[in-house]
């Protein structure tokens, strides 16, 4: 039973280290996936906006890490 | 599948499991100099078995997913899993969090297994076996996380081989060194894999959700060179905000 519960946290670590920065990853995808097409934006500015929502999310997510380092 | 995707896959793969494969192989020697070969050895291979067996159970399970469902999933696991490492690289190069260090790591685990006292002459140090079957089996988790994951596009079997190679490579300088590569520039090889997932993830994701790419698969390579730009930035970003933290 130890050895699955470290084996799932490890897994869960895999990817969520920042809890700030997975949910900001989680949202844009969010973000890109239901609100994009509703607000009516063209089909070829979607993947663009999803990358640089994602890139200005990781940015602002190291510049508050560094605050807090 | 282009020759791009299919190209950007091999290297991803086979630099993932550089670093993963130098951690690992940090712990195995530690653990087999301290303890003895065999059951350092032993553990190790068992879990090779154990993560082989994964990549065969779960490698051709994802081809009967949906491929746009599949493109989805496997997006947000690659985004998450690469902008995780990116950001730590980020940090990491702006000296605001310490470098990984395999020769600290090293001389930890040494002294880990010393304190652990040694078996008795006739029993199988089952101290050694784990710490070297946990050691194989965490790295090697993401390395196959990594393979089933930038493979699932169709590149499963160069993705694959991309990750043998590096571990190929790793056993072979530890075995001619015996001791940890702490030379290997581990900061600079993550920046590089979390630049490339983080790339192929939101790739993907375009992709399950529908959105066409402009230039289609190039536009993986102008995300590639982008986030690069982008995490010079941050890593400014990062450094200058440090600095000005210290110095209020």
């Amino acid at each position: 039973m130890k050895a699955l519960r470290i084996a799932l946290h490890e897994l869960w670590g895999l990817f969520v280290e920042d809890a700030t920065l997975t949910i900001g990853t989680l949202a844009c995808v969010a973000l890109a996936a239901f609100v994009l097409p509703r607000v009516g934006v063209a089909a070829q500015w979607r993947a663009p906006m999803l990358f640089a929502a994602v890139v200005l999310m990781l940015l602002e997510n190291v510049y508050r890490g560094s605050r807090r380092a | 599948m282009s020759w791009l995707h299919a190209s950007t896959a091999f290297v991803a793969a086979f630099l993932a499991s550089l670093v993963e494969c130098v951690e690992a192989l940090t712990i195995v020697l530690a653990v087999g100099i301290t303890r003895g070969w065999r059951p350092a050895l032993l553990g190790s291979a068992t879990s090779a078995i154990f993560l082989a067996l994964l990549v065969a159970i779960f490698g051709p399970a994802l081809g009967r997913i949906p491929i746009t469902t599949l493109q989805l999933i496997v997006g947000i696991l690659l985004l998450l899993f690469g902008i995780r490492w990116l950001r730590k690289a980020i940090l990491r190069a702006a000296g605001v969090i310490s470098i990984h260090d395999e020769a600290k790591i090293y001389e930890k685990e040494m002294a880990l297994m010393r304190d652990a006292g040694q078996p008795a002459r006739a029993s199988f140090d089952t101290i050694a076996f784990i710490a070297c079957f946990k050691a194989v089996s965490l790295e090697g988790l993401e390395v196959t996380f990594t393979v089933l994951a930038i493979g699932a596009g169709g590149s499963l079997l160069l993705a694959s081989i991309g990750a043998a190679l590096a571990a190929l490579l790793v056993i072979l300088l530890g075995i001619a060194f015996h001791r940890p590569l702490a030379r290997v520039p581990e900061n600079l090889l993550k920046f590089t894999v979390g630049i490339m997932l983080t790339a192929f993830g939101i790739f993907w994701i375009g992709e399950g959700l529908r959105f066409p790419w402009p230039g289609h698969d190039l536009a993986l390579i102008a995300m590639i060179a982008l986030l690069l730009l982008s995490s010079a930035l941050g890593i400014r970003l990062a450094r200058a905000r440090s600095r000005a933290l210290e110095l209020a």
